[in-house]
């Protein structure tokens, strides 16, 4: 049974890729998994595999074309098998957009991902801001509650019963749910099979403020993150500030910190050894985790109709690439000691370099850092990943003259810049979290508190 | 306001009709000697003369052709078929010269002609009397179809049958004739192609026609007592059909039980349920449900006659299941 080769959506965003190189030869044999060729993505090279064995009988992409998701690249097969009809319908399978045929790499890609464990989607991951539906615009009816138990007048049991992981639901209700911001996963129908109807919606809509007093903020259950409704001050601010700048209101908060004491700390670690060598930058980005997660209200994102102030702080770090930019994230910077920050930065800053992150490795940050500082910018604005409600910008560690109680001297100093949201962070929000960072750059010890 | 029959009122239509223009003619098989196989036309050959009040043979295509062929020349027919079971051996003439001449001649000329009378089941007259030929009729274009339930309804409909200027299908319930209802004296016409809510409810609408209003009035009635209000919409008119007034209540209540005479496949309902789910499919709580004739033809014997025929229980059923009151 011949296998179809397929460029394959290698990256969440991806709809074409580039073949970098064929690792196979044709007639060569393959195995299951094995490495067929290099695609570049639009973010990082990757491999693309082989998903049946065989031999691979035809290469259809030469190295350097480019292909939609989804065009046959390829054929693995028997040795003596036919693939003639397989090969003349390449051109059919290569449709120009890649919409149509993405069902099937969808499809093949599907138990890869299963057979290769590190390359999962990153589920547990608070990455993409994907909007929930739980589009509640006030604070108002807490949708996950518990309701009071209500009672049709002569209700049938109700039998909980989903339909693909979706809750039955009748039209009404779906547009009712829709036009109210209420989410069917938390209302518990009460038609036949569990169908969410009208009723049960206005019972939950019913049951809402009495569980959750509008004066209150509600707080999601869930631990990576809290979800903050807007207020309505929030709302008109967002609204004014977005109708005077632009789509992301922002504005920037310049503070120069003496990292004299951080330099100690890096001379005093060196004398530990290679293995214990750190950077500025690594100590920096230590000093802006750990301050991140005492500050929820700066590591958070713009999500339109309310905040998320995350729990987690998975830092997002700028790197430059032959083309452009990338931002590897360090996920749950602030819980990682210094070493082990500083040998993932590297590490994921080398991978970027040679474009093989993977989309995991480049997708879910919280807020994130550039540092401009090792080609002498001493201060810098730098651009806003949005949702993120902030970005810091690292300007260059300089030998400045400086007064310090009535002496002058000579002390390192550098200029942290950040850019803020201004939907989500206010000045003065803002300049505490810098106050916090300053603090920590300028005692390192407060690093290891 | 006078109460009286189903008879009385379509007999004061057609007298006022006539009265009022003299093109207007009523003919087929007993209206005139006989007074009428269900005495609709009584007192009609006495007060109009032979020449208006026309016996004819039992010859069903005959008439009903004669009737089309007066309409071109610029009369007024009304045929009266003593059911319209023996109607099937007319249809070439409704479908085909009646509905269609308006159009095939380019409109050259209008055929403004009634076919009228009893449609539908009355009581043990077995397989071939016992018939609803509403979705029949409602399919052909060229042709309107009204089917009135009350005396009010069917004096209003057969005077706007009688003026209206293409071929109108009156389908009167057999056995609606000894039916009685309050019907004013004075002049009023009911448009065609307009329906009419005859009872107001929130939680469920019964959307019906003809004969069948009575059942749903009925079950209305013994719902509210359990605290069920349900919309009674009579559509009137089948062709054409009240989309707004079928969107407006459905969107009042959620919900909607469709109930019929006549069979299932390709019946009125089903063209009833086809609106709603493309007029207001956002606005249901809960999937339409039909009520109709059992698919058979209509058993001689009482008790299984009772059991094919949509009644009360089968009604009232219905809108306990849509209410998911019952499964």
């Amino acid at each position: 049974m011949a296998t179809k080769v397929v460029m394959e959506a290698l990256s969440p965003t991806m709809e074409e890729g580039r073949l970098v190189k064929w690792v196979k030869n044709e007639g060569d044999t393959v195995a299951k998994g094995e490495v067929l060729a290099e695609i570049e993505t639009d973010k990082a090279v990757m491999e693309l595999v082989a998903r049946g064995e065989g031999v691979l009988r035809k290469r259809l992409l030469a190295e350097g074309e480019t292909a939609p998701v989804g065009q046959l690249v390829g054929v693995i097969a028997t040795a003596d098998e036919d693939i003639g009809s397989i090969v003349a319908s390449a051109p059919a399978a290569a449709p120009a957009s890649s919409g149509a045929a993405a069902p099937s790499a969808a499809e093949s890609q599907a138990p890869a991902a299963r057979q290769e464990a590190p390359a999962a989607p990153a589920v547990a991951r608070p990455a993409a801001p994907s909007p929930t539906p739980t589009a509640l615009g006030t604070p108002g009816p807490d949708v996950s509650a518990p309701r009071p138990p209500e009672a049709p007048p002569i209700a049938p049991p109700a039998v909980p019963e989903e339909n693909g992981g979706r809750p039955r639901s009748s039209p009404l209700a779906r547009r009712l749910a829709s036009d109210r911001g209420l989410d069917l996963g938390q209302v518990r129908g009460s038609g036949p099979g569990g169908r969410i109807i009208k009723r049960d919606i206005e019972a939950a809509m019913a049951a809402g403020p009495a569980a959750a007093p509008s004066s209150t903020p509600r707080r999601a259950a869930a631990g990576d993150y809290e979800d903050v409704p807007l207020t309505q001050i929030r709302k008109t601010i967002a609204r004014r500030l977005t109708e005077s700048i632009g789509p992301i209101p922002t504005f920037y908060l310049t503070m120069e910190a003496d990292l004299t004491r951080t330099a100690e700390l890096r001379e005093a670690m060196l004398d530990g050894g290679d293995e214990f060598k750190v950077s500025f930058n690594d100590i920096i980005v230590k000093a802006i985790a750990t301050a991140l997660a005492r500050h929820p209200e700066v590591n958070a994102h713009w999500l339109g109709d309310r905040v998320r102030q995350f729990n987690r702080v998975h830092l997002g770090m700028a790197v430059a690439i032959p083309d452009g930019l990338i931002t590897p994230v360090l996920f749950d910077a602030d819980r990682k000691g210094l070493g082990e920050l500083s040998h993932e930065a590297r590490e994921l800053a080398a991978k970027a370099r040679d474009r093989k992150l993977t989309p995991e490795q480049y997708t879910g940050s919280t807020f994130s850092v550039s540092n401009l500082g090792m080609f002498g910018i001493d201060q810098f604005t730098a651009i806003i990943n949005p949702p993120e409600a902030g970005i810091i910008a690292v300007g260059a560690v300089e030998d400045k003259v400086v007064s310090l109680a009535g002496q002058i001297v000579v002390r390192k100093r550098a200029r942290f810049t950040m850019s803020c949201d201004h939907r989500v962070i206010d000045g003065a929000t803002g300049a505490r979290f810098l106050q916090d960072v300053r603090r920590m750059l300028e005692n390192s010890l407060m690093l290891v508190y | 306001m006078p109460v009286i029959t189903y008879r009385d009122a379509l007999n004061q239509a057609l007298r006022e009709e006539m009265q009022r223009d003299d093109r207007v003619f009523i003919m087929g098989e007993e209206v005139g000697v006989y007074q009428g196989a269900y005495k609709v036309s009584k007192g009609m050959l006495q007060e109009f003369g032979e020449m208006r009040v026309v016996d004819t043979p039992i010859t069903e295509l005959g008439f009903a052709g004669v009737g089309v062929g007066a309409a071109m020349v610029g009369l007024r027919p009304i045929i009266e078929f003593m059911t319209w079971n023996f109607a099937l051996l007319a249809l070439d003439q409704v479908v085909n010269s009646a509905a269609k001449m308006l159009y095939m001649s380019g409109g050259q000329y209008s055929i403004p002609i009634v076919f009228r009378g009893p449609n539908g089941a009355a009581l043990q007259l077995s397989a071939q009397h016992s018939q609803a030929w509403e979705s029949w009729l409602a399919h052909i274009p060229g042709l309107k179809v009204v089917a009135p339930g009350t005396p009010y309804d069917a004096k209003g409909l057969l005077k706007s049958a009688v003026r209206d200027d293409n071929p109108v299908i009156v389908l009167e319930g057999e056995m609606l004739y000894n039916t009685k209802g309050e019907v004013p004296a004075e002049e009023y016409v009911i448009p065609i192609g307009k329906a009419a809510l005859k009872r107001e409810g929130d939680h469920c609408s019964i959307i019906t026609h003809g004969k069948m209003i009575l059942v749903a009035l009925q079950a209305a009635d013994q719902l509210t007592k359990e605290g069920i209000r349900v919309d009674v919409l009579d559509l009137l008119s089948l062709r054409p059909m009240d989309v707004e007034a079928i969107a407006a209540t459905v969107k009042k209540t959620n919900r909607a039980v469709v109930l019929e005479e006549g069979w299932e496949l390709a019946g009125i309902g089903a063209q009833v349920v086809d609106y709603i789910q493309r007029e207001c499919f956002d606005d249901l709580d809960a999937p339409v449900v039909r009520v109709h004739q059992a698919d058979v033809p209509m058993p001689y014997a009482k008790n299984l006659e009772r059991a094919a025929k949509p009644d009360l229980p089968k009604t009232i059923a219905a809108v306990k299941r849509v209410m998911y009151l019952e499964q």
